[in-house]
């Protein structure tokens, strides 16, 4: 594990997938450190321009997970996501962000292996894929 | 034509406090938009090509009025996403409606013709001709079209209270924006962010496209000024410029109707419509939906279906 590490965001939902991820380390599934998790209050919370600030702060990865279809906390939270999401997903690699640099999925907080392979499924492609250059410029440094 | 519509105009006009239409500009290649109060003013009044603008626009900001709108096919969507959204008020509104055969996109004349020099515009059937101190070029209308115009799917006002003449067939599905979104999407993901880089260099943040734009109803309350939160630094670094258009792109989502006006008013001839035009695609594909072409329905993104026939989720 010599390689750098990325910067890739996490936005879990606190009733599900934060709960998921919790799960995993309380079981002790290792998985690589480069997300880092900003918990929401519910997928539906996540404004699409959350995402899109973190690309153009220089995430090179974003990742959103909220409840499964049907098991909203706040009963329906995660449709309106869903859809958000999707739009945002097929817009980005319009704009110039790579496809495969923006996931969103669904982990409930019993699901911590499936975190596990969420988490280290996404981080080694961030890592195929390399940092985000794209608005590097003079002087920048 | 235009005899037919003064004279309604002349006619609602004691209804109504005022009358948006188009009428001529500071020379003979731009038109204006004009407030008809007076029956006098009424002569005005004109139509040809070279009407660009999206009246629309004023709707919001004029609301509580008495307005009657002159309008062309993609323009009454605006009126209609407008009521749709209830941001204006259907009885207080009187909808001209011009069938519209596509107007000029002004950058494509000014490659064959020195915009300033022209003197006098002088029409033909598919032509027009400018006379400028130099002499005269000729052009054909189909070249300097502005690309929204091929393959107009809504040419007649969608919605209307009066009509100028008869209706104009649908010319296709939106080719011409199709294209121009088909011709970014062959490109490699390198290309397309140099591209974006390039054109959004040049963005020098004025707001023009938010300010033309019919829908942006927010504007002294735009998210892009405001300080809490901060979304956009004020520094102007491409992704300072390239986060603003997401945000303008994102919030038209399920309501821009592709008119076209932010990409005419942006002083820089930024290519913004074909954002716009992707996400619409991409709704059309994902919702069957289209803003602004028909009453009472809810943009997509304010509602949601509990199975989503059209939304592969990624299998982990």
């Amino acid at each position: 594990m010599a390689k750098r590490e990325r910067r890739i965001i996490g936005f879990l939902c606190n009733w599900c997938s934060y709960g998921g991820a919790d799960t995993a380390g309380v079981s002790r599934l290792q998985y690589p450190t480069d997300l880092r998790v900003l918990r929401v209050p519910c997928s539906g919370r996540v404004n699409p321009l959350l995402v899109v600030k973190a690309f153009a702060e220089g995430a090179d990865g974003v990742l959103v997970s909220g409840c499964h279809p049907g098991d909203c906390h706040y009963v329906e939270g995660n449709y309106y996501a869903r859809r958000r999401l999707e739009l945002l997903k097929r817009l980005l690699p319009f704009m110039g962000i790579e496809p495969g640099r923006f996931e969103y999925t669904w982990v409930s907080s019993s699901e911590g292996q499936r975190w596990q392979k969420v988490a280290t499924e996404f981080t080694e492609e961030i890592h195929r894929l390399g940092p985000f250059e794209g608005w590097e410029e003079e002087g920048d440094r | 034509m235009i005899d037919r519509l003064r004279e309604a105009v002349r006619e609602k006009l004691q209804e109504l406090d005022l009358v948006i239409g188009y009428g001529e500009g500071y020379d003979p290649l731009h038109a204006t938009p004009v407030f008809i109060q007076k029956p006098e003013e009424v002569d005005r009044l004109i139509w040809n090509p070279l009407c660009v603008h999206n009246l629309a626009t004023y709707l919001y900001e004029l609301r509580g009025k008495r307005v009657g709108v002159v309008v062309k096919g993609c323009d009454s969507r605006s009126v209609l996403q407008l009521l749709n959204e209830g941001l204006i008020k259907r009885e207080e509104i009187y909808i001209f409606g011009i069938p519209c055969d596509g107007v000029i996109d002004l950058r494509k004349v000014a490659q064959k013709v020195d915009i300033y020099r022209v003197k006098e515009v002088s029409w033909q059937k598919d032509a027009f001709t400018a006379k400028t101190d130099r002499g005269e070029v000729s052009l054909g209308l189909e070249e300097v079209l502005q690309d929204k115009c091929r393959g107009c799917p809504y040419p007649t006002p969608v919605i209307h209270d009066f009509l100028a003449k008869d209706p104009v067939k649908p010319k296709g599905e939106g080719e011409g924006l199709l294209e121009q979104v088909s011709e970014l999407e062959e490109l490699s993901p390198q290309e397309r962010l140099a591209y974006w880089r390039k054109e959004l260099e040049r963005c020098i943040r004025c707001y023009a496209c938010r300010n033309a734009c019919p829908l942006c109803v927010c504007q002294d309350f735009c998210a892009a000024e405001a300080r809490d939160p901060h979304w956009i630094p004020l520094r102007d670094r491409v992704k300072e410029k390239w986060m603003w258009q997401m945000l303008h792109v994102l919030h038209l989502a399920g309501r821009c109707t592709g008119c076209g006006e932010c990409e005419r008013a942006c002083p820089m001839g930024i290519p913004l419509l074909r954002i716009r035009a992707k996400v619409n695609k991409e709704l059309k594909e994902l919702f069957d939906y289209e803003a602004g072409v028909k009453e009472g329905v809810r943009p997509p993104l304010l509602t949601y279906q509990v199975s989503e026939p059209k939304i592969e989720e990624r299998q982990w």
